[in-house]
C-alpha cells in the first residue's frame, strides 16, 4: 500500500476493484464507512460478483473476469477526453512530457502488439526515450508533440471507445459512465480518489498491468501522493508484505535487492548493473545508493567472516533470463529435477494452481520437510484422494511450530507498519518456534560440513548465526536480537559525514546501531539485512513495540503507533502532495508542509526545499511517476488481452487474443503431460462458462488453521459453487443440490448456492455465465476421509476439497503469478453427465 | 494525564461503578464481566490472519489462554475484530495441534512419532546429501553459480519478519535459488 489502513478515512472517492475487503479485510471497512459517513465519500465497486463490499457501494458495475483493462482503459479515455486530469501534476510529476523514439508502435497500428515482438519476447529498442547530445531525455512541456508520453497514452486508449468496453466487459454502457464520472472527479486539488485491490487484479496473465492501468489513471488524477490517495494493494497475508521485504522470492535479496545472476562476475559488476543512472540534473535518483545496500545486506549474511567480494562469490547466482518462480518450480519438481523439499508455513497442495499437479509432484521427492500448526494436505500428500502410500516414496517429516501467540516477533501490515507480538503462551506439547527450527537445522547441517567439507562449504560455515544462545543442546531463538541485525550495525568505529548536512560529521563507535538507511556505507563498515528496514530499532528499542496513540496530524498518521518502513513514513510518494512551491495541494489534508525552514507533518518522501525543482518520485531515476513504462515484459502501455481461458473468440480490440508474451506450458518441451487449457484458440463446449475463485471472511487461505477451529467450520462448513438464477435453471440445479465442477485439469465437488449475486452478462451479444468457488478447503479435515493410526481426529468437519484442483498453469507475463481467477470451467449437479 | 484508550475505559468503567442510583446493579455486573480474566496476564499480539494487523489482547492464566478480544488502542481495529480475528483462542486451544514431530518412511503408509532430535539430524543429512549431489559450480556457459539446484523452498508469509529474514540467510547459504512463498500465488 502506497498509504494505510486508517488514511482510507481521508477519500472522498474509493473503489474498490480486483478486492472484496467487507468479506476479506473486514477490518479495513471501519474506515471506508468512516470516509462515508465522515466525508460523504461516495463508495464505487466493480467486481463480477455482488459482493458484500458491493452490497454497501452507491454503484455497483458487474464486469466479466479478465476484462479490468479493458474497463479501466475507457476510464483513461475519458478522463483525456474531458480534460478531467490535474494538469499541473501531470506536467510536472510524471513522465508526460518525456519525447519517445518515433519508431515505437503501438498495439492499434501494429495488429494488437508494441513493436519489437520476437518470439514471444520484446526487443525494446523502439520503446527508448528521445535523448539531447548529452543523453538527457527530450522533453514537451505542452504536451503537444505526438511523441511525448501524454500524445502516445490518449493515442493508446483512444481505441477504448464505450461500445467496446462495453462489448468486451460486459458492463452495461450507463454503469461504466457512471463511475467514470464519479471517479475521474477526483482530477481536482481537493478532491482524493482511492483505490482497493487484491488477488482480483493479479491473478491473471495480465495482473501487472492491471495495475498499472489504475497507477496511470491516478496519476493522470493527482492521486498520488495525497492523504486518502494512493493505490492500495490490500495484501492477503499478516505479514506477506513482510515476507517480500526479506526476499523469500527467487528474484530479489531483502530490500528489493536484484538477486545477482552469472554474468555479474564480480560485486562490482553487480553493483554497476544493479545502479539505475540518469541524465536529469536535479533528480535524487535515491538508487543510486544500492551498493550501500547490498554491502551491508553481505555483511548481515557473512560478517566481517569474508571480505564483500567474497561474500558475494559464495552465495548462489541465478542463469542469466531463467525463471525460478512457483510454476517453474512445480514443473521442476513434477520432472524429478529435485530431491528434497521444504514447505515451510504453507500448504501448495492447496494453494497452488493446478494443485494435481503440486500433490504428483510431491511423490518424485526423497524428502520433505513441511512445518505447520496442523496437519495439512501437502505434509499428508501421500495419504490424499487418488494416491497409494506403498507406492510413494517420499520422505516426509511434518514438525509442528509455535503459533503466532506463542512465540514473540513483529510482523508488517499491508501499510507497511512493523507491529511487535508478544508471547502469551508455550506451544502445545514439543512444538517449536520456527526460529528454534531453523536454527537448530542450521547448526546441524554447519557441523556436518565442517566434519566432512562438502562443495562450497564456506557458504554455510562461515555464515554468522548471533541470533540467541544454546541452553543445554537446544538453540533458543532470540528475535530481538535479529531486528538489530536487520536494522543494521556499525562493524568497526567510524566517522561518517550527516547525509542531510553536508560538513557535520558524527562518530560511531563498532556495535552501534545504524539510525537510518541513508547513513548505511559500500565500504563493508555497516551491516543491515534488509536496508529499508534500518531505523526500525533504535537506542530506545524495537520501534515497532511503540503503542502510543497520540496524533496531531488530523489525518490519522499516528506517527508513534509501531514502526513504518521506510523511515517511519505513513503515506509514501508525499512529496507530490504538495505543488512546486511546497504549498500542500489540499491544505485541509495536508501530508507535509514548509513552516519557511523545514517540513513537517509525515516524514517527507522526496521533497526538496520548496523551489528546489527536484521531481518527487525519488525510486525511479527520472524523479518522476511512469505513465509510460518500458521496463515491464508486455508493453509500455497496458493493453486488453483475453485471459488464456475465455469465453470469446476473439479480441474485440485486436487480432492479438492473449498477452503475447505469457509462458505456456502446454507448448512442446516446455510443461508436461499435465499442462492443459481450454478454450483457448476457439470456444470450447465443453467448458462454457467463466470461473473464478475467492474467499471468504470465516476463512484464511487455504483452510490450513481455520478449517479446525470449530466456530469458523460451522459458519462456513464447506466448498461451494456459487452461481446465477439463470444458469441453475438452465442446469436444472437448485439451491444445496451437490454439483461437480470440471475442467480439463480436475474437478471438485461443491455445493450449489444459486443467487442473485451472480448475472448473466451479455458480452458481444452473448449470454455469458461466470461461476464462483472459495478456495479454503481440502481434503484432510473432511469427515469421508480414511483415518489411520495415530492420526489426530478433528473435531469438526469441513468438505470438498482445493479449488485449485481446478486452475491452471498459467502466469502474469511479468511476474508468473498463475492466471485463478479467470477461466473456463463446466458445472453440473452431481450424477448427471 | 496522558491516558490510553484502554486505560481511559478502565477509569471511566471504575467512576460508573461507583456512583449513581444504579450502584448495586452495575458493581454486579461490573464484577462478574472482570472475573472472566481475574488474575490474568495480559499481552498484545497482531491477529495472524488478513493484511490489516488488527491488535488483539491476550489473557492468560496459569499459561492457559483465557480470552482474546480486540485491543482498543490500536488505531487501527480500535477494539474491533472480525470472525477470524476473534477466533485465535481455538486456534491455541486447539486438541487438534500438531504437537510431536511425526515422520513417514519411504512407502510407509502410517506417520510415526519421533523425537526431534533424531527428526533434525536426519533432515540435516538429507539436506547435506541432496546439496553435494546437486551442487553446480559453474553453469553451461562456465560461469560461477555456486548453486544448489536439488532442494527448493516454499514458504512463508506466516512467519515473523525475524524468521523470514533468518530463513533466507538459511536457504541462500545453503546454495538455494528456488526460493518461493506466498506472495508469488
Amino acid at each position: 500500500m502506497t498509504n494505510h489502513w486508517v488514511d482510507i478515512r481521508n477519500s472522498d472517492v474509493i473503489l474498490i476493484m480486483g478486492s472484496n475487503p467487507a468479506a476479506n479485510h473486514p477490518i479495513a471497512f471501519k474506515w471506508i464507512q468512516h470516509a462515508l459517513d465522515n466525508r460523504g465519500a461516495k463508495l464505487l465497486c466493480v467486481d463480477p460478483r455482488f459482493t458484500q463490499s458491493a452490497a454497501k457501494a452507491h454503484v455497483y458495475a458487474p464486469l466479466r473476469s479478465g476484462t479490468d483493462i479493458a474497463f479501466l482503459g475507457g476510464m483513461i479515455k475519458y478522463i483525456i477526453d474531458n480534460r478531467l486530469y490535474f494538469e499541473d501534476y501531470v506536467k510536472n510529476y510524471t513522465n508526460a512530457t518525456f519525447l519517445v523514439n518515433p519508431a515505437l508502435k503501438l498495439p492499434g497500428e501494429n495488429r494488437g502488439v508494441f513493436s519489437g515482438l520476437k518470439d514471444g519476447k520484446y526487443e525494446k529498442d523502439t520503446w527508448s526515450y528521445q535523448t539531447d547530445a548529452e543523453g538527457v531525455i527530450k522533453k514537451d512541456p505542452s504536451l503537444k508533440d505526438p511523441n511525448c508520453v501524454f500524445q502516445l497514452l490518449r493515442k493508446q486508449y483512444s481505441r477504448y471507445n464505450i461500445d467496446v468496453v462495453s462489448r468486451i466487459t460486459g458492463t452495461p454502457k450507463d454503469k461504466l459512465l457512471e463511475i467514470y464520472k464519479i471517479y475521474a472527479g477526483t482530477g481536482r486539488p481537493n478532491r482524493a480518489g482511492n483505490v482497493l485491490y487484491a488477488m482480483g487484479w493479479t491473478q491473471h496473465t495480465v495482473g501487472v498491468q492491471n495495475i498499472r492501468t489504475m497507477a496511470i489513471i491516478q496519476l493522470l488524477l493527482g492521486n498520488v501522493g495525497i492523504a486518502g490517495g494512493g493505490v492500495q494493494a490490500m495484501r492477503g497475508e499478516s505479514n506477506v508484505q513482510g515476507s517480500t521485504d526479506h526476499g523469500l522470492l527467487f528474484h530479489i535479496w531483502p530490500g528489493y535487492l536484484g538477486a545477482p545472476t552469472a554474468s555479474l562476475k564480480t560485486l562490482a559488476d553487480f553493483n554497476e548493473k544493479r545502479t539505475p543512472k540518469t541524465k536529469e540534473a536535479k533528480s535524487l535518483n535515491w538508487w543510486k545508493n544500492f551498493p550501500k545496500y547490498s554491502a551491508s545486506f553481505l555483511r548481515s549474511m557473512y560478517g566481517t567472516n569474508a571480505s564483500l567480494e567474497e561474500a558475494y562469490q559464495l552465495l548462489p547466482k541465478l542463469d542469466d533470463g531463467a525463471n525460478y518462480s512457483w510454476l517453474q518450480l512445480f514443473d521442476d519438481m513434477y520432472k524429478g529435477k529435485f530431491t528434497g523439499f521444504f514447505a515451510w508455513g504453507m500448504n501448495p497442495a492447496c494453494s497452488g494452481a493446478h494443485s494435481n499437479k503440486v500433490r504428483q509432484a510431491l511423490g518424485k521427492l526423497d524428502w520433505l520437510v513441511n512445518v505447520n500448526l496442523f496437519d495439512n494436505e501437502t505434509g499428508s500428500f501421500w495419504r490424499g484422494p487418488g494416491m497409494d502410500p506403498a507406492t510413494i516414496k517420499t520422505e516426509v517429516f511434518m514438525l509442528p511450530c509455535a503459533a503466532s501467540i506463542e512465540k514473540e516477533g513483529s510482523i508488517a501490515n499491508s501499510g507497511r507498519l512493523m507491529q511487535w507480538r508478544y508471547k502469551a503462551v508455550n506451544p502445545p506439547g514439543e512444538a517449536l518456534p520456527d526460529g528454534d527450527i531453523m536454527s537448530e537445522l542450521f547448526f546441524r547441517v554447519r557441523k556436518l560440513y565442517l566434519q566432512k567439507g562438502g562443495p562450497n562449504s564456506q557458504a554455510i560455515t562461515k555464515l554468522t548465526w548471533p541470533y540467541g544462545k544454546f541452553e543445554g543442546k537446544h538453540f533458543h531463538y532470540n528475535p530481538r536480537l535479529v531486528a538489530a541485525e536487520i536494522n543494521g550495525r556499525f562493524l568497526q568505529d567510524k566517522t561518517v559525514e550527516n547525509p542531510t548536512k553536508k560538513g557535520e560529521f558524527k562518530t560511531f563507535k563498532k556495535g552501534d546501531l545504524v539510525p537510518a538507511f541513508a547513513w548505511l556505507q559500500d565500504d563493508g563498515s555497516t551491516s543491515s539485512g534488509a536496508w529499508i528496514y534500518c531505523g526500525s530499532v533504535s537506542d530506545k528499542g524495537i520501534l515497532g513495540m511503540r503503542r502510543i496513540t497520540k496524533d496531531e496530524s488530523r489525518i490519522g498518521i499516528y506517527p508513534e503507533w509501531a514502526w513504518s518502513w521506510p523511515v517511519n513514513r505513513r503515506i509514501i510518494y508525499n512529496g507530490a502532495s504538495v505543488d512546486l512551491s511546497g504549498k500542500p495541494w489540499d491544505p485541509t489534508r495536508a501530508v507535509i508542509k514548509w513552516d519557511g525552514e523545514k517540513w513537517t507533518g509525515d516524514v517527507p518522501d522526496g521533497a526538496g526545499n520548496p523551489g528546489s525543482g527536484r521531481p518527487p518520485f525519488i525510486m525511479k531515476p527520472d524523479g518522476v511517476a511512469s505513465l509510460y513504462g518500458p521496463g515491464l515484459a508486455d508493453g509500455p502501455f497496458p493493453e486488453h488481452y483475453e485471459p488464456l481461458e475465455c469465453p470469446v473468440e476473439k479480441n474485440l480490440l485486436s487480432p492479438q487474443k492473449n498477452n503475447p508474451t505469457i509462458k505456456r506450458f502446454d507448448k512442446p518441451g516446455v510443461g508436461s503431460d499435465l499442462d492443459v487449457y481450454s478454450g483457448v484458440d476457439t470456444c470450447d463446449p465443453r467448458y462454457p462458462f467463466v470461473a473464478t475463485t475467492y474467499r471468504v471472511s470465516e476463512h484464511w487461505q487455504t483452510g490450513v488453521l481455520t478449517r479446525w477451529c470449530p466456530w469458523l467450520a460451522e459458519m462456513q462448513p464447506g466448498m461451494f459453487v456459487e452461481m446465477s438464477k439463470e444458469l441453475a435453471e438452465e442446469r436444472g440445479i437448485k439451491n444445496g443440490d451437490k454439483c461437480i465442477v470440471r475442467t480439463p485439469r480436475g474437478e471438485v465437488e461443491a455445493i450449489a448456492i444459486v443467487t442473485p449475486r451472480f448475472k448473466p452478462l451479455v458480452v458481444d451479444g452473448n449470454d455469458i455465465h461466470q461461476i464462483g468457488l472459495p478456495w479454503h478447503y481440502g481434503w484432510i479435515t473432511t469427515k469421508n476421509r480414511k483415518y489411520d493410526k495415530g492420526d489426530k481426529k478433528a473435531e469438526v468437519f469441513t468438505s470438498g476439497d482445493a479449488a485449485n484442483l481446478l486452475t491452471p498453469t498459467i502466469g502474469d507475463a511479468n511476474t508468473m503469478i498463475p492466471e485463478s481467477k479467470a477461466f473456463m470451467a463446466n458445472v453440473v449437479k452431481k450424477g448427471v453427465k | 494525564m496522558n491516558v490510553s484508550r484502554r486505560g481511559f475505559l478502565k477509569l471511566s468503567g471504575a467512576v460508573t461503578a461507583v456512583s449513581g442510583l444504579g450502584l448495586s446493579l452495575k458493581a454486579t455486573a461490573a464484577h462478574a464481566k472482570e472475573l472472566k480474566i481475574k488474575y490474568a496476564k495480559e499481552t498484545t499480539t497482531i491477529c495472524p490472519y488478513c493484511s490489516v494487523g488488527c491488535s488483539i489482547i491476550v489473557s492468560t492464566r496459569d499459561g492457559k489462554v483465557i480470552n482474546t478480544e480486540g485491543d482498543p488502542d490500536s488505531p487501527i481495529n480500535r477494539g474491533s475484530l472480525c470472525s477470524k480475528g476473534g477466533s485465535i483462542y481455538q486456534m491455541v486451544n486447539n486438541e487438534n495441534r500438531l504437537s510431536k514431530p511425526l515422520y513417514r518412511a519411504p512407502n510407509a503408509t502410517e506417520w510415526k512419532e519421533v523425537d526431534w532430535e533424531w527428526a533434525l539430524d536426519k533432515i540435516a543429512e538429507n539436506i547435506k546429501k541432496s546439496r553435494d549431489a546437486s551442487f553446480k559450480r559453474t553453469n553451461a556457459k562456465g560461469e560461477l553459480v555456486n548453486r544448489t539446484d536439488g532442494i527448493a523452498s516454499v514458504g512463508s508469509a506466516a512467519l515473523d519478519l525475524e524468521e523470514c529474514f533468518t530463513y533466507q540467510k538459511f536457504l541462500r547459504g545453503l546454495g538455494l535459488v528456488y526460493i518461493e512463498h506466498q506472495a508469488r500465488i
